[in-house]
């Protein structure tokens, strides 16, 4: 009887974690979800922003056109990246050739002080922070589900019902990618 | 960041119930003094406790409102100060927190504070000052030390301290005249009426009592207020650049509204522990150490500069370092479970002359008392009052007429 009894503590001490191991990593999906839609909202935003802030600059840098082509092909490039992995690579791109664009601008100070231009490039470098805080809070939460959906026991709950593993996002700038080797 | 929540939670309650304890006790003695018996006593409580349900639950539902109609702060929407929306945004971001209401205060002078009961109905305002002096990475600065504020619950703590604060200087401040009055009366009245000098003498030990209490008890809550509110500020400090991972962004915000001399207007001496940096304190001025509700701000500018990193541990490195306390910010369990976060470059921000400042806030403010702004092709900008009646202006330079929208 009091082995019965002991038998079926244990049985439903057993239920209860893999009840509350698997809420857990519902619970951490969701909240990657929600952080990568975040991100995702503040990249449209972006995609969003550059046809209006090339619009305006045009009138003002001619001679720049290599500049303007770079960040639209980076820009529709970016648009189509399917995963969180393509798209971090081509944000990372797209990224590196506003960063290009916004080092040409300071060579024309009539488009500084257009006013539209101004708030255009306020609306930009917001977003791009945005991006950069999003991005923060993003990977935290993936390293968190990623660690549970590979330490013991819950990587045996997180096999049962399909939790899989979160890539990171990664914003690749490849300039850094492209540091010359040095060889002695 | 959990136990620092904790704290405020508990301290709260804490402060509420002290803050009942402090009234009853004065209720008492007035009660005694006046009536000179138990039941005046008993009444004067009942009154004390009656008075703190009503303080307590004034801060719970509005002291966030009473704080920003007291600052004269108005909300404003992104069109007055687009950037400023972003800033908010971009820290509501980083700290996972709601977006809050976003409040301008029409004054030139630096400063910012937040308020509210909770994470989802706080409230940030800041300065036309501030707007108009800070660029782009110290206005963020000032934010996230703000948004700090909010996620470690400090709101609520100091928006309950400051009801409660505020209710019991106004209270003792008018026993304090009633109590006046009435001895003038009363000593003319005993002259005549023949009193037991026993019954006498009591009720003059029972004055003494309600006039040192009256005086104490201000005194007593505001020291406790000051000097919990100055660890806050560093610990806000240290949110903040955790938030931005810049510091340098609030070390050179802090600087600028330390050269400010002119004082804060809608400010006084129970809204002041809320705001960034203290707005009474005039340059020059040095209040004494006990009541001051700020850390000295070179200080608090020295600490963010010493940090190795933005995360809470290199800043208590920098505190332990720079500050004249030496005992340590946080607790060992607070730091265990904090983790390294690298800082970041700051974004180039074009210097901004004085004059050009001036304008700035001028602009600003304008725009806060709903003033539409025209630009001509001649580069003129034109500023047009909100009770201008007319459907058209000329351009006072090139004379070029403009529709007012």
């Amino acid at each position: 009887m009091i082995a019965m009894l002991i038998l079926l503590a244990i049985i439903v001490a057993v239920i209860l974690a893999i009840v509350g191991i698997y809420n857990s990593l519902v619970r951490l999906r969701n909240q990657v979800d929600n952080s990568w839609s975040q991100i995702d909202v503040q990249l449209k935003r972006r995609h969003d922003l550059i046809p209006n802030l090339i619009e305006t600059a045009k009138g003002y840098m001619q001679h720049e056109r290599g500049t303007f082509e770079a960040i639209t092909q980076a820009r529709s490039q970016a648009m189509g990246a399917k995963g969180v992995a393509e798209s971090g690579k081509a944000e990372g791109i797209l990224g590196a050739a506003l960063g290009k664009f916004m080092l040409t601008v300071e060579a024309y100070p009539d488009l500084k002080a257009n006013q539209n231009f101004l708030a255009l490039q306020e609306e930009l470098s917001s977003t791009e922070n945005k991006i950069a805080f999003a991005r923060q809070s993003y990977n935290d939460q993936v390293l968190f589900l990623n660690n549970k959906t590979q330490m013991f026991p819950s990587n045996v709950i997180a096999g049962m019902f399909n939790f899989t593993k979160r890539d990171f996002f990664e914003l690749e700038n490849p300039e850094e990618k492209n540091v010359p080797q040095v060889k002695f | 960041m959990w136990e620092q929540i904790r704290a405020n939670k508990r301290n709260s309650i804490l402060l509420l119930m002290l803050m009942a304890v402090v009234l009853g006790a004065l209720g008492f003695v007035l009660g005694m003094a006046f009536v000179r018996h138990p039941a005046g006593g008993l009444f004067g409580v009942a009154g004390a406790l009656v008075l703190w349900l009503i303080l307590a639950s004034i801060s719970f539902s509005s002291g966030d409102q009473i704080f920003l109609a007291a600052s004269k702060a108005v909300p404003v929407t992104k069109k007055v100060h687009p950037q400023l929306f972003n800033v908010v945004e971009e820290m509501s971001i980083a700290s996972g927190l709601p977006m809050p209401k976003v409040y301008i205060i029409n004054d030139p002078a630096p400063n910012a504070f937040a308020t509210g009961r909770s994470p989802e109905s706080a409230s940030v305002a800041v300065t036309a000052g501030l707007l108009g002096k800070l660029n782009r990475d110290e206005l963020q600065g000032v934010i996230a030390h703000e948004m700090a504020h909010i996620l470690h619950r400090d709101i609520l703590f100091v928006t309950i301290a400051g009801v409660m604060l505020g209710a019991i200087a106004l209270m003792s401040q008018v026993f304090l005249r009633g109590m006046f009055y009435r001895s003038m009366m009363g000593g003319s009245r005993r002259r005549y009426s023949s009193n037991s000098s026993g019954g006498g003498q009591a009720q003059l030990v029972m004055l003494v009592i309600a006039i040192a209490c009256a005086i104490l008890a201000p005194i007593m809550a505001s020291l406790l207020y000051f000097a919990l509110s100055r660890r806050r500020e560093y610990l806000a400090d240290a949110g903040g650049a955790r938030l931005t991972r810049y510091p340098e962004g609030l070390a050179s915000a802090l600087e600028k509204i330390s050269q400010n001399t002119i004082p804060l207007e809608s400010a006084n001496k129970v809204t002041a522990p809320m705001y960034i940096a203290n707005p009474l304190q005039k340059k020059g001025m040095k209040l004494s150490n006990l009541s001051s509700t700020h850390p000295p701000i070179s200080e608090r500018v020295k600490i963010l500069r010493g940090m190795g990193g933005a995360s809470l541990t290199d800043y208590s490195q920098a505190y332990q370092k720079f500050s004249s306390h030496k005992s340590s910010l946080t607790s060992v369990t607070a730091l265990k479970s904090d983790e390294p976060v690298a800082l970041r470059q700051g974004s180039a921000a074009g210097f901004v002359g004085r004059k050009k400042q001036a304008r700035n806030v001028g602009d600003i403010m304008r725009k806060v008392n709903k003033y539409k702004f025209i630009n001509c092709d001649c580069e003129l900008k034109m500023k047009v009052p909100p009770d201008f009646k007319a459907n058209a202006v000329k351009c006072p330079r090139c004379k070029t007429v403009h529709k007012v929208k």
